[in-house]
């Protein structure tokens, strides 16, 4: 099967003053067409800076310093910004998390719709504004004569982040990145929003990269999901895989750490204790070490290796080493070193 | 709006009455008066001459006077300068100043506002410091120290500008520059920062997401919001700038206006002192209703009421 995206081995690293952020480590995955794919992890993980990478769209001290990015058969890390132009807002959208501050305050609605679509097709002004009339109409907003001519500061944040939805599908992308498009949003319209995202998904068959820490968003859309903490992916599968069969101990915590709505006792929340690693001195080791309850003495000297479980369902921690080992020796040889 | 606008004119109007009250009982408590410097001048002149000016009544009469005769347009006669009008002083002097000041502005715009910008998107280059370091000296360095730099490098050692007066295109540059480098300074700084800003938003990284060329950004999304700032500086500069500089015009020997400010000050000439304040007053009401105009066309979430 042909791979909408493909991420090879990425690396990326933010110079700044103070040294080398390394934002991205040995990051690969694929994106399906039509596959929503969600990115989930604590801020910081390096969720949005792996999708902006595919969009061209790091601004400085950030630099793609090694591995391969495919979309739609471009190798990205090789085009030209120009080249790039070309498919952002056309073949690759994104929305953005905060409604309120990502339309531009001073052009009406209108405007910055038919902005994306004067430029990437050929269709005059009359054309374009019938297109933005019919993404409005698309997304959910009534009386789209009138909202075309209104400013970002007249609607709702939820209208807001329709009309940002109407602005990345102007085109109609082969891929949408999402990052945390309802985290600045009220819990009734999140769900709307959500909703809408699927509907449209289902009616032009684009494939979505759902960037959230909401564990409940990617529990009902997303059909696989990548764990990701400092930079790596950590764990990747299957939706099924990750929530009845973890294999890392972060995402153990991860799902440890959502409140459950039919518990008979009034049970705590589990938290995951510590914070996370400082980026400019990484350790050496596995980076969840420090905060892994199960943590050994090789996870703090070496990075576990890969272990495929599925053709889909990976993920990198010693634990699963061991387990081989106590199957097949008896005895760990993991544990000795 | 044409309400809004209407209702700032008669604001203006009565801050215009509040500050030539002011001004006319503040100018009458300094110790002489329009004739007390000469002293070729017999005191049975100086009298005769305070009769005619109707200087001799008690300031009461005399400040309700003033006013009937300016309601009527009637600024009076200039005390100091035989024969003439104040309203002809300040038609005849303005113009000249106005358009030194009015070329300086839109230098001080054309340089100001794309100094700034680049200084922004070159944050911490070399390029940005220089902008800097030219913006600090600009708002550091008085007016006068940059004539006298300008006259000696341009006028004398390099003779290639005349010194004084305004009878050529070539005689606007000098004074023209030294106007013009404060605004500049000030615009390009101020510009920098607001620029700053601007970058920073979320919604510039939507413009960038939609695949817009840089000029596209940078023109059309990102000058229209860093602007604002330059729009309510506009206001002050403008008034202040065509109303002419006392140093400029003192040290170019320009006959405009600015120089008309300072003489009359210290000549004590009171009706000049009167008409050039009611004038400048106005001036700045004018500019600052302009300036709340200017704010509602570039941003439509500013509403006047």
């Amino acid at each position: 099967m042909k791979h909408l995206v493909d991420i090879e081995h990425e690396r990326l690293s933010f110079f700044t003053p103070a040294g080398e952020v390394k934002a991205l480590d040995d990051v690969s995955f694929y994106v399906n067409e039509g596959e929503v794919i969600g990115i989930v992890g604590e801020s910081g993980s390096g969720k949005s800076v792996t999708s902006y990478s595919l969009m061209g769209l790091i601004a400085n001290p950030g630099k793609i310093i090694g591995g391969d990015l495919y979309f739609n058969g471009y190798h990205i890390n090789e085009m030209s910004e120009k080249e790039m132009r070309k498919i952002r807002g056309n073949e690759v959208s994104i929305i953005f998390q905060d409604p309120m501050t990502s339309l531009n305050p001073v052009y009406t609605i209108g405007n910055q719709i038919m902005e994306v679509i004067l430029l990437h097709t050929n269709k005059s002004k009359t054309e374009a504004r019938e297109r933005a009339k019919e993404l409005l109409t698309l997304v959910g907003i009534n009386e789209p004569d009138k909202r075309l001519k209104q400013y970002p500061h007249e609607l709702s944040g939820g209208m807001r982040q329709r009309v940002m939805i109407a602005m990345a599908l102007a085109c109609e992308p082969k891929l949408l990145i999402a990052d945390e498009p309802t985290t600045a949003l009220d819990v009734t319209i999140q769900a709307q929003i959500i909703e809408l995202m699927m509907e449209l998904k289902n009616k032009l068959g684009m494939a979505i990269i759902m960037i959230t820490h909401d564990l409940g968003v990617v529990a009902s859309i997303c059909d696989r999901i990548a764990v990701m903490y400092a930079g790596k992916i950590v764990e990747s599968g299957m939706t099924d895989d990750i929530f009845y069969n973890p294999k890392h101990e972060y995402t153990k915590g991860l799902l440890k750490s959502i409140p459950k709505m039919y518990e008979y006792d009034y049970e705590r929340l589990v938290p995951i204790e510590g914070s996370p690693v400082d980026m400019l001195n990484p350790p050496k080791g596995c980076p969840f070490a420090s905060r892994c309850d199960s943590c050994m003495k090789i996870c703090l000297r070496e990075m576990p290796p890969v272990k495929n479980f599925s053709d889909t369902h990976y993920s990198q921690c010693w634990l699963n080493e061991i387990e081989d080992d106590i199957k097949s020796e008896g005895g760990s040889e993991c544990l000795k070193k | 709006m044409l309400k809004y606008i209407i209702k700032r004119l008669i604001f203006g109007i009565a801050t215009i009455f509040v500050v030539s009250t002011l001004t006319f009982f503040l100018m009458q408590q300094v110790p002489g008066g329009p004739f007390a410097a000469d002293k070729s001048i017999s005191k049975a002149a100086q009298k005769a001459l305070e009769v005619k000016y109707g200087l001799d009544k008690p300031i009461t009469v005399q400040y309700l006077n003033y006013f009937k005769n300016a309601l009527h347009g009637d600024f009076g006669i200039s005390i100091k300068q035989r024969g003439r009008d104040v309203a002809q002083i300040i038609s005849s002097k303005f113009p000249v100043s106005a358009r030194v000041g009015g070329i300086s502005i839109i230098l001080s715009l054309l340089v100001g506002v794309p100094l700034g910008s680049v200084a922004a998107l070159n944050r911490g280059k070399i390029l940005d410091r220089l902008i800097i370091v030219f913006a600090t000296l600009g708002i550091a360095v008085p007016s006068f120290v940059i004539c006298t730099i300008l006259m000696y490098i341009l006028g004398v050692k390099l003779e290639l500008l005349p010194t004084y007066g305004l009878t050529s295109p070539l005689h606007y540059i000098m004074p023209v520059l030294a106007l013009s480098f404060y605004p500049t300074a000030y615009i390009a700084r101020q510009m920098r920062s607001s620029m700053l800003d601007v970058l920073g938003q979320d919604y510039m990284r939507t413009a960038r997401a939609k695949g817009l060329s840089e000029n596209v950004i940078l023109f059309k999304h990102a000058l229209r919001n860093a602007i604002l700032p330059i729009v309510t500086y506009m206001g002050p500069l403008v008034a202040y700038t065509l109303v002419g500089s006392f140093v400029v015009e003192k040290i170019f020997t320009i006959p405009g206006l600015g120089g008309e400010f300072v003489s009359s000050v210290i000549n004590q000439d009171y009706t000049v002192i009167m008409g050039t304040t009611i004038f400048l007053a106005s001036l700045i009401i004018v500019m600052n209703v302009l300036v709340d105009i200017a704010y509602t066309v570039i941003d439509p979430r500013i509403k006047l009421k």
